[in-house]
């Protein structure tokens, strides 16, 4: 059964449309990502205009990530305090990113510059996901204790001035790296279209030593404000929002979700950081391997000006 | 059919009562393509009729039947590799090239005239001028130009261009029918039906006829709203993200 989507003017497959939904929503919310790093990539396959095909995915990712917040906050995982302190940056970072956007499109490198961006991002941030988690894994297996995290060794970003407790993320650090890691995270998430919450999990756990469960519900309540700014942006700014897209999708990514959010919680925090890991190193190996192979066709053409 | 039968009998309406001299009579099946939900895309039927008067009893008449969309501007990138990865090197535009351009004709069009009559005709996809943007000028460039058979070659896959050497059939001596298929993928607004027939290689009469593509009901509902009451669109748009999630949540409910 077919549909015809209004904005993105083309008709598609709607079990097609609800599957994808369905199968991203599942990720978003076993991992706490958005999915877009997914849903957008596999929207242009389909043959949706790139810019309709960024703008309706957001919508997707508002309302799976609603789903997936409210779920966390009835379980009081989500720190609101951490997730506000990091949109502060992550909304200047957000203008940021747009304004860059523009630039490098001007400059016709945008192409270029996006596929890099993926790959060094997520070949080093699923490297690292992977390493340390079969290392966790390892240690486990060999049955030694984990390490101990001493109060004293904070690495010296987070002993910088402007302390503050997150209480629910049982950390006391300094706001200045919060709030780079939000400006990083819109900046990121802008230029490249993408929620950034596969970034942000990472950097909560990593660089700010966040528990992994407070740290996905947290990502969850950052993702569901950056896209809801993200719908009213591209809608009063390109007109490109699909709403009939975006509402196929979001009813398969609110279903998926739930499951994916089940499957998550039922699952081991170490086994769940490796599968993320290996996930986000599978999409970086992709884009790197369409950027190096040698494409059928040396020739590319993109719309300049539609004629509406 | 039973539209085809329609405007074949429009068609012979409008012959009975027109004064002697139409060199060339045209009736589509229809002068508007809709847009609903279910829309896969559509076929029209061109029927034409060209004066006997004008064809001499022995010649065969050739036509070219041409569709152009509304224009568009591309731009039409090549690719090299440069340290390991596949860059864009080297972009051209073109300028409001048609979004859609679909070729039809009895044979293949390089039969009909000579090569520079087609060229003025703009007879055959290849012939058609693409204005492209050099430096500061707009001109078109040879037909072998890399960038232009590229520019071809993507529309062809995306099924957007296509030429039919045998998709005009003479049903009579001078009657002639064209189906012309509107894909799904097709651009919204207004086209352009140009009919041209050849008659020992040279242009023996011209005729326009005007098709829109156009969405309607729901369809234009939802993309007028999203043009003109943006504001109102995107907040919309945003209660229902939400409305679906909180609902999602409120049925999955476990807890």
């Amino acid at each position: 059964m077919t549909i015809y989507l209004p904005i993105a003017e083309l008709p598609v497959n709607i079990f097609t449309l609800l599957a994808l939904g369905i199968a991203v929503g599942f990720i978003s919310g076993m991992f706490g990502v958005g999915g877009g790093f997914l849903m957008t990539p596999l929207l242009i396959f389909l043959g949706v205009p790139p810019a309709v095909a960024v703008a309706s995915v957001s919508t997707h990712m508002a309302a799976s990530s609603f789903s997936g917040t409210l779920t966390y906050l009835r379980r009081g995982l989500v720190d609101v305090r951490l997730g506000l302190v990091l949109l502060a940056g992550g909304l200047t970072g957000t203008l940021a990113g747009v304004v860059s956007f523009m630039l490098l499109r001007q400059l016709g490198q945008l192409d270029l510059v996006i596929a890099v961006t993926y790959i060094v991002l997520l070949g080093t941030i699923g490297s690292l996901m992977v390493a340390e988690s079969l290392r966790a894994l390892l240690r486990e297996w060999r049955g030694e204790k984990a390490q101990v995290k001493r109060p004293g060794a904070h690495p010296w970003f987070l002993r910088m001035p402007l302390k503050m407790r997150f209480r629910q993320s049982r950390i006391y650090v300094s706001v200045i790296p919060v709030v780079t890691i939000g400006f990083a995270i819109g900046f990121l998430g802008a230029l490249m279209g993408i929620g950034g919450g596969f970034l942000l999990v990472p950097a909560l756990i990593y660089l700010l030593r966040v528990p992994t469960l407070t740290s996905i519900a947290t990502a969850l309540m950052l993702t569901l404000v950056t896209m809801t700014a993200a719908i009213l942006m591209h809608a009063v700014l390109n007109q490109t929002v699909d709403a009939v897209l975006g509402l196929v999708l979001m009813v398969g990514g609110t279903i998926g979700a739930q499951f994916g959010a089940r499957a998550g919680q039922a699952m081991r925090a170490e086994k769940l950081r490796l599968l993320l890991g290996l996930l986000v190193l599978a999409v970086g190996l992709r884009v790197a391997v369409d950027q190096i192979v040698t494409p059928a066709d040396l020739y590319a053409v993109s719309i300049d000006e539609a004629a509406r | 059919m039973r539209g085809m039968a329609a405007s074949l009998l429009a068609l012979l309406l409008l012959l009975a009562g027109t004064p002697a001299r139409a060199e060339l009579v045209l009736s589509l099946s229809k002068a508007r393509v809709t847009i609903t939900s279910n829309f896969t895309g559509d076929t029209l039927v061109l029927f034409g009729v060209i004066d006997p008067g004008v064809v001499a009893p022995s010649a065969s008449p050739d036509v070219v039947v041409t569709v152009r969309g509304p224009r568009e501007s591309f731009t039409t990138w090549r690719k090299e590799r440069r340290f390991g990865l596949w860059v864009n090197v080297d972009g051209r535009s073109f300028l409001a090239a048609p979004s859609y351009l679909a070729v039809l004709a009895n044979r293949p069009p390089a039969d009909m005239a000579d090569a520079e009559t087609l060229r003025w005709e703009q007879a055959g996809l290849d012939n058609n001028r693409l204005l492209q943007r050099i430096g500061s000028d707009y001109a078109d460039v040879v037909p072998q130009d890399p960038f232009r058979q590229a520019f071809l070659r993507v529309k062809q896959a995306q099924g957007l261009y296509f030429e039919r050497p045998a998709g005009v059939e003479f049903i009579a001596p001078n009657v002639f029918r064209a189906t012309i298929p509107i894909p799904g993928t097709a651009p919204i607004g207004a086209y352009e039906v140009v009919v041209k027939t050849f008659n020992g290689g040279a242009l023996a009469g011209q005729g326009t006829l005007p098709l829109e593509v156009a969405k309607v009901d729901f369809e234009q509902t939802v993309a007028i709203t999203a043009q003109d009451y943006p504001w109102l669109y995107g907040l919309a748009t945003a209660l229902m993200a939400l409305t679906v999630g909180f609902i999602a949540n409120i049925a999955f409910r476990r807890d």
